[in-house]
């Protein structure tokens, strides 16, 4: 019962942890260590939740979380899989009910995970297949594919073998050479550090749990801060500053030629792509040594602590 | 580009620019100067189709094959994906920036003339 109790306080910490995080000012200094903070919540929430649960439910075994589910396998295995018969055991309706629900989350994780990875898959086969039959070569933009469509949009397409950078029509009309630059800089960025897999786990969680809040901000807060990576080693080739201008060219070609009624509805949160261009033009001073190597330990300390806990035999 | 989906793409302009549904006769007349065998053709409809980018209907003993839509119509279905206006289509792709509301792009503006406004170190 010891371990059940802490695992479900690192689980109820995880998610004060997250709210704190969404509203901290660091992860504006150091977007890559934030993502990794984002990794070690999310992942030691999931692993802790479903500890408390095992915990609570297999405490008659005694042996721990990973103790107990080697003698429930055992149990069930020799009962031929008929669990009425553990009913002779000193198992409590809520400690099966606990278990179930254990069994219930991990499988909703794994399945959110595999379903959206495939969804992003067929999305992304559709989009490349498409993208061969209509977008042309520039020789203007080298080592980009151009759409010619009057709104204003720039991304990547991640792929395996072959990833591409794409650029529309209305982009190119509004960026001068050294923002066009910049724009592809920042795009072949998130495919060289395939921000996308980091993104991944994220945007499934939120598929499966599209109704709960803290999901859907930390997704937001992960796709923000991957962008600002992003926008940081464009930054190491071009300037700051034709990054920002071209930002803010997106922003009022797209206001104008975007239909109305498909934009998303957003929070009165600071929108995010302004958040991105201050963070450009007033950078502050990158997160320090020391600080890092803070908020990257207090991660592996959680991880450990989590598993720690697992084994834990009380 | 690999030779297929060269020609996957110029067996769609020519469906494109001919307004009605065509076969595979046709479609290989039309790239005459390409000197493609009539099975070539007929494989890279049958691609086509596959990817359901054309659909054909039966005439007598022929297929004839249009395009499922216009090129303007995927390139807009590519844009929206881009934009991320299509909702679930998250970490398929990775826009430099979401479209922006009009508010969004208004407090971006400001954003910048005030720095404008500030002094140049």
């Amino acid at each position: 019962m010891v371990s059940a109790a802490l695992l479900a306080t690192i689980a109820s910490g995880c998610l004060i942890a997250a709210a704190r995080l969404r509203r901290a000012e660091w992860p504006l200094r150091g977007p890559y260590v934030a993502v990794v903070a984002w990794q070690a919540l999310g992942l030691a929430w999931g692993v802790s939740t479903i500890g408390a649960l095992l915990a609570f439910g297999l405490a008659p075994y005694g042996r721990g979380v990973f103790g107990g589910l080697v003698a429930l396998v055992t149990d069930a295995a020799t009962h031929n899989l008929v669990l009425s018969e553990l009913a002779g055991t000193p198992f409590g309706a809520t400690q099966v009910a606990a278990v179930f629900a254990a069994l219930a989350l991990t499988l909703v994780l794994f399945w959110g995970l595999v379903v959206s990875f495939v969804q992003v898959l067929r999305t992304r086969r559709r989009h490349r297949e498409l993208l061969a039959l209509v977008a042309r070569d520039d020789p203007e933009v080298p080592g980009a594919r151009v759409l010619d469509h009057p709104a204003a949009a720039a991304y990547c397409l991640p792929g395996v073998l072959r990833s591409q950078v794409v650029i529309s029509a209305g982009a190119l009309a509004v960026l001068d050479r050294h923002e066009l630059a910049a724009v592809l800089a920042h795009e072949h960025a998130h495919l060289r550090q395939r921000h996308d897999l980091v993104l991944l786990p994220f945007s499934s969680l939120k598929r499966a749990f599209p109704n709960v809040g803290v999901v859907a901000t930390s997704y937001k807060a992960v796709a923000l801060l991957i962008e600002m990576c992003a926008d940081d080693q464009a930054r190491r080739v071009r300037s700051a500053k034709e990054l920002a201008m071209a930002l803010m060219r997106f922003g009022s070609a797209g206001s104008a030629q975007v239909p109305a009624g498909a934009l998303a509805v957003k929070g009165d949160d600071q929108p995010e792509v302004v958040a991105r261009v201050s963070r450009l033009l007033n950078p502050s001073a990158e997160l320090s040594w020391a600080a890092t190597a803070a908020v990257l330990s207090s991660a592996a300390v959680l991880m450990c602590t989590t598993l720690w806990l697992w084994h834990l035999p009380m | 580009m690999n030779r297929l989906g060269d020609l996957e793409r110029a067996v769609m302009d020519v469906l494109w620019e001919r307004n009605e549904p065509l076969t595979v006769r046709e479609v290989g007349r039309a790239l005459s100067d390409r000197d493609l065998a009539h099975t070539t053709v007929m494989t890279v409809l049958d691609r086509l189709a596959k990817k359901g980018v054309v659909d054909r209907t039966r005439e007598g003993r022929a297929w004839r094959y249009r395009p499922a839509a216009s090129r303007e119509g995927y390139v807009s279905e590519l844009m929206f994906d881009a934009l991320g206006q299509t909702g679930d289509r998250d970490a398929a792709l990775a826009a430099f920036v979401r479209s922006m509301s009009g508010p969004e792009a208004e407090a971006l503006r400001r954003a910048l003339a005030e720095d404008d406004d500030q002094p140049r170190t």
